[in-house]
């Protein structure tokens, strides 16, 4: 009966499954197989390692998202504060018990695999600020005190992954918890003071960075500077884009990738491998796969009649265009390069399962409403 | 419950038009990002993709083989041997300083190698093949291979390098190859190129001149190669072109020989076929090991050929300058028979000295020749007899008959280390000494002193074009059938109308008389200076009638004698070495039917009669001994002649 509860509320399973978004679900497996082909061509064609893990990785959150997307919107909304807290309490774990690999701690260790829960807090941050606002009215939003808690339920993550350090993911969380908080009604004003707040006290920030972090902004601004030290990843980057031309130089031709010119090719840099090899073309219908994406999740969010479902679905297809946008501009050379995955794209267990995750929450608000 | 879902309506349409703004943000971003590619793959995709190629192709030229240097027989002069080396390609090598250590243990390697190892990496990009040791020997090469699993980036190759007969007889003429400097670049634009690392290229002699086509064409190989420099396939390869190789006209025999004799000498000597203008030999001494130069000289070897005193290093067959002496008495006889200034019985009588506008001038002879005309001047060498011919022929008049026998001016072509030399006249002495001639100058102009400057193959081409019967000749080294033709028949020619002893003039060949019987003349009196008692170089004659050739000596002056010295009468040996005369002889041989033209030039070796010509004598007879075996290689054109 619980579970009868939970899964298929008042309305049958067979309902539920007819009224799954089958062209959001046709767009992820799109995108998933894509990324198969590229992680291949990480691999120089071979079939091995990195190729396997994404296509098992992929195979078993894609399940996962199927699964979670029967859940009740009502489910989330319940246990989201328990979603939350158990995602920060793994952020705290990482802290103390975290495993260190190249110069930070940013995982625990599952031994099956390592848990990133940085990647985690990307979505309960979302989850989390969305059911704070879902029942809060718009005139309160914007006083101290309601501000208070989103504030520091944003703050003490974004802090704790700063420290592991990464920057990265820590700015993509900040971003994501304060388009929701945006989303919610706070008065604009707010923004304005604290961007200019931001600005004033940037000098101290720049104090306060890590020398690579400085020097990842100076070789922003000008790549050139070093170009076989830390201007190099950017500067083979816009090479291997630049050289792929409009039809790109095929599939598995990828010389500045399989020549091993691209570093980080797997993760970080797995766009300019598929733009190399699929052109400007590829790299547009790449884009449009995505915008798709976007699209289908603010429809979705527009549609439904949940408060909490709505700034779910707007707050995640922000953070999720956040996402992709920060990443392409980075290996184009329009960002400093902050370690920031393409969404399914990029090798990586952790971010796989909190974008999977969002998915199912998103899907699970349009079975809900319908 | 209208109250409550009241502020919820109105949230829903709060966020859905902040969502809304937050949408146009989206889609100018995704807009940036479009064009950012568009720029990138589109607009810029030639310039991306040239950079892609330089990360991803890497070429590798190959050294040509250099061409082979032959005598006029086939020896091979200049050949290029089997070298052991050790390469080096400093991007493959992670820790320079181990590599070195575990080098050390196995080849020579001391620390004055390693340094400037070092410095030449730092010169080259990374990926550039470096060669650390151009010269190893086999027990070290084949040491080198059994370890070579634990050393990373080195790489041993076999090569070739440049390998000269190391007698010593050659290196002036053929010259030396070594490493391509930033000057050799600099000043030759082939060179430029097809530059290739580990690429040799003349730098003087012969190697120089015909560098562009003896070094052949590089090959080349391009390699697909990944970001640490690994080359993971062949794209292309293109192999090298072998450089050119030549025939010289040089015989290699009299090369040495020559050398030989001129042992612990200073000097040259040149010989010359007398039609042909084919170079013998082109002997300069002291002479070097051009081999040290090919794999790199020591400072130490370095400075001691630069600090001789003897100038080792310098070809003095064409760039030695000596005033020619009175080996030009036969140029200055004919030049004033053919400006009819003095006929043969012309008389003057020798006292030993003459004084002249209040100046004495000497002959050789203290005592005096007595009554000289023409012939016996010139066989006798009556220094007095000829000052007054020059005094009545005129600086200007003698000048230009000189520069016509080829003094004055480089007789070969491409040899930037040959000197013009000096044939003095009024107008030169004015440009470049700024003063007005003196006739004085004429005199001592007209035995050879004063301003004169010759080198020894002009002195060598002067008596050929004399024994040719007064033809301009084209000296030549490589030898080249076609082009020889032409003057062949032009000589062929020229012998019918001889042996008609008609006076026609129709040959293509120049002329460098008016009178033949003013030729006849000078050949004549340079037969009795060999041939004759009383003959300056008599005592050097070769008897033998296949043999007998005639030649013209000469003493040639390096510093004014001053009066107390010349009542010391000091014999040679007896003065300090730098103020010893030059010693000069020319002669043609055989006198009969010449052929060859020679000179040998002793630099500060006394009198010509005493040393240059007892050293021509041996030389002559070993060319002559020789001209049968040449005579069967030469076409049957030549035969003829």
């Amino acid at each position: 009966m619980l579970s009868r509860n939970f899964i298929s509320g008042r309305i049958s399973f067979l309902d539920k499954v007819l009224s799954l978004d089958y062209f959001l679900i046709f767009l992820i497996l799109l995108l998933g197989i894509i990324s198969f082909f590229a992680m291949y061509s990480t691999e120089s064609g071979n079939f091995s390692y990195y190729t396997k893990s994404h296509i098992y990785r992929f195979s078993v959150f894609f399940l996962l998202f199927i699964l979670l997307s029967f859940f009740k919107i009502q489910f989330w909304k319940k246990n989201s504060y328990i979603f939350y807290t158990f995602v920060l309490s793994l952020l705290i774990c990482v802290y103390f018990f975290g495993v260190t690999s190249s110069g930070s701690k940013r995982w625990i260790n599952l031994f099956i695999f390592n848990l990133q829960p940085s990647e985690l807090m990307k979505i309960s941050l979302i989850v989390f600020l969305a059911r704070y606002y879902s029942k809060r009215p718009t005139h309160t939003v914007s006083k101290f005190t309601s501000l208070l808690i989103p504030l520091i339920a944003l703050i003490i993550p974004v802090f704790l992954v700063l420290n592991q350090p990464d920057l990265g993911t820590a700015l993509l969380i900040a971003i994501g918890g304060l388009i929701v908080i945006w989303l919610a009604g706070v008065k604009i004003k707010y923004f304005m003071f604290s961007i200019v707040t931001l600005v004033c006290s940037l000098p101290l920030v720049i104090a306060f960075l890590k020398p690579y972090q400085k020097l990842r902004i100076l070789t922003f601004l000008n790549p050139e500077r070093d170009p076989l030290g830390a201007g190099y990843q950017i500067i083979q980057s816009k090479i291997a884009i630049g050289s792929g031309g409009f039809f790109g130089k095929g599939f598995l031709q990828g010389s500045q990738s399989y020549l091993d010119y691209l570093p980080e090719k797997h993760t970080d840099f797995i766009f300019t491998l598929f733009s190399e090899e699929f052109g400007f073309i590829g790299s547009v219908l790449l884009l449009v796969i995505y915008i798709l994406i976007i699209y289908k999740i603010i429809s979705i969010g527009n549609s439904s009649k949940d408060n909490f479902a709505k700034l779910f679905c707007f707050g995640f297809a922000a953070s999720f265009f956040v996402y992709v946008t920060v990443n392409m501009m980075m290996v184009l050379g329009l960002l400093p390069i902050v370690g920031a995955p393409l969404p399914v794209m990029s090798y990586g267990g952790s971010s796989m399962l909190s974008i999977m995750i969002g998915f199912a929450i998103v899907m699970s608000s349009k079975i809900t409403k319908s | 419950m209208l109250n409550i879902s009241e502020p919820f309506q109105n949230k829903a349409k709060l966020i859905s038009r902040r969502m809304f703004v937050l949408s146009a943000i989206q889609m100018s971003v995704f807009t940036i990002i479009v064009l950012r590619l568009f720029y990138l793959q589109i607009s810029e995709n030639l310039k991306y993709r040239s950079l892609s190629d330089r990360n991803r192709l890497r070429e590798w030229k190959t050294v040509p083989r250099r061409g082979i240097i032959r005598d006029y027989f086939g020896t091979q002069i200049a050949d290029n041997t089997q070298v052991f080396q050790l390469h080096m390609i400093p991007e493959d090598v992670k820790n320079l300083e181990n590599v070195f250590f575990k080098l050390s243990r196995i080849i020579d390697f001391n620390d004055a190698k390693r340094k400037s190892l070092i410095k030449r990496i730092k010169k080259r990009k990374a990926w550039e093949p470096v060669i650390v040791s151009d010269n190893l020997t086999w027990p070290e090469f084949s040491r080198l291979n059994l370890f070579l699993h634990e050393i990373e980036g080195v790489k041993p190759v076999v090569s070739m390098a440049r390998k000269y007969l190391n007698d010593g007889s050659s290196p002036h003429i053929l010259g030396y190859v070594a490493d391509t400097s930033v000057k050799d670049l600099k000043d030759n634009e082939f060179l430029r190129e097809i530059n290739v690392p580990g690429l040799k290229t003349g730098k003087n002699g012969l190697e120089k001149s015909l560098n562009n086509m003896i070094i052949g064409k590089p090959g080349l190989q391009r390699f697909e190669v990944n970001a640490y420099g690994k080359r993971i396939k062949e794209l292309k390869f293109i192999e090298g072109k072998p450089g050119k190789d030549f025939k010289t006209t040089l015989d290699y025999e009299v090369q040495k020989f020559s050398t030989e004799q001129l042992k612990d000498r200073s000097g040259a000597v040149c010989v010359m076929d007398i039609y042909t203008g084919d170079i013998i030999s082109l002997v300069s001494v002291p002479t070097y090991d051009p081999n040290k130069f090919v794999l790199g000289i020591t400072n130490k070897e370095w400075q001691e050929l630069i600090t001789d005193s003897k100038k080792p290093l310098i070809n003095k067959s064409i760039a030695g300058l000596y005033p020619p002496g009175s080996t030009i008495k036969p140029i200055v006889a004919l030049s004033a028979l053919e400006n009819d200034i003095v006929n043969t019985k012309f008389a003057v009588e020798c006292r030993g000295s003459i004084e002249k506008y209040g100046q004495i001038y000497h002959c050789w002879k203290e005592k005096g020749h007595g009554y000289m005309n023409l012939r016996s001047a010139i066989k006798q060498s009556c220094d007095v007899y000829f000052y007054e011919v020059a005094r009545r022929l005129g600086i200007d008049r003698l000048a230009e008959t000189c520069k016509k026998f080829g003094l004055g001016e480089k007789v070969l072509e491409n040899f930037f280390e040959e000197k013009k030399g000096v044939v003095p006249n009024t107008e030169w002495k004015l440009k470049n000494i700024g003063k007005n001639w003196f006739i004085g100058e004429t005199l001592i102009s007209g035995i050879g002193q004063g301003y004169f400057q010759s080198t020894p193959l002009q002195l060598c081409l002067m008596i050929s074009q004399l024994a040719n019967g007064g033809h301009k000749i084209k000296p030549r080294i490589i030898d080249d059938k076609y082009a020889v033709q032409s003057t062949i028949n032009a000589w062929r020619d020229e012998f019918v109308s001889r042996a008609n002893n008609s006076n026609s003039t129709n040959t293509t060949l120049p002329k460098l008389y008016d009178n033949k019987e003013n030729i006849k003349f000078a050949l004549d009196a340079l037969y009795g200076a060999t041939n004759e008692p009383r003959g300056t170089s008599y005592r050097s004659r070769l008897t033998k009638p296949e043999y007998v050739y005639a030649g013209k000596t000469g003493t040639s002056q390096v510093r004014t004698i001053s009066q107390e010295e010349r009542e010391l009468k000091l014999k040679t040996h007896d003065i300090e070495y730098q103020k010893r005369d030059h010693s000069l002889f020319v002669a043609f041989a055989p006198y009969k039917k010449p052929r060859y033209g020679i000179s040998v030039v002793i630099e500060h070796g006394g009198a010509g009669s005493a040393v240059a010509a007892p050293i021509a004598k041996k030389i002559i007879k070993k060319v002559l001994d020789r001209h049968k075996l040449r005579s069967k290689y030469q076409l049957d054109l030549y035969q003829d002649i």
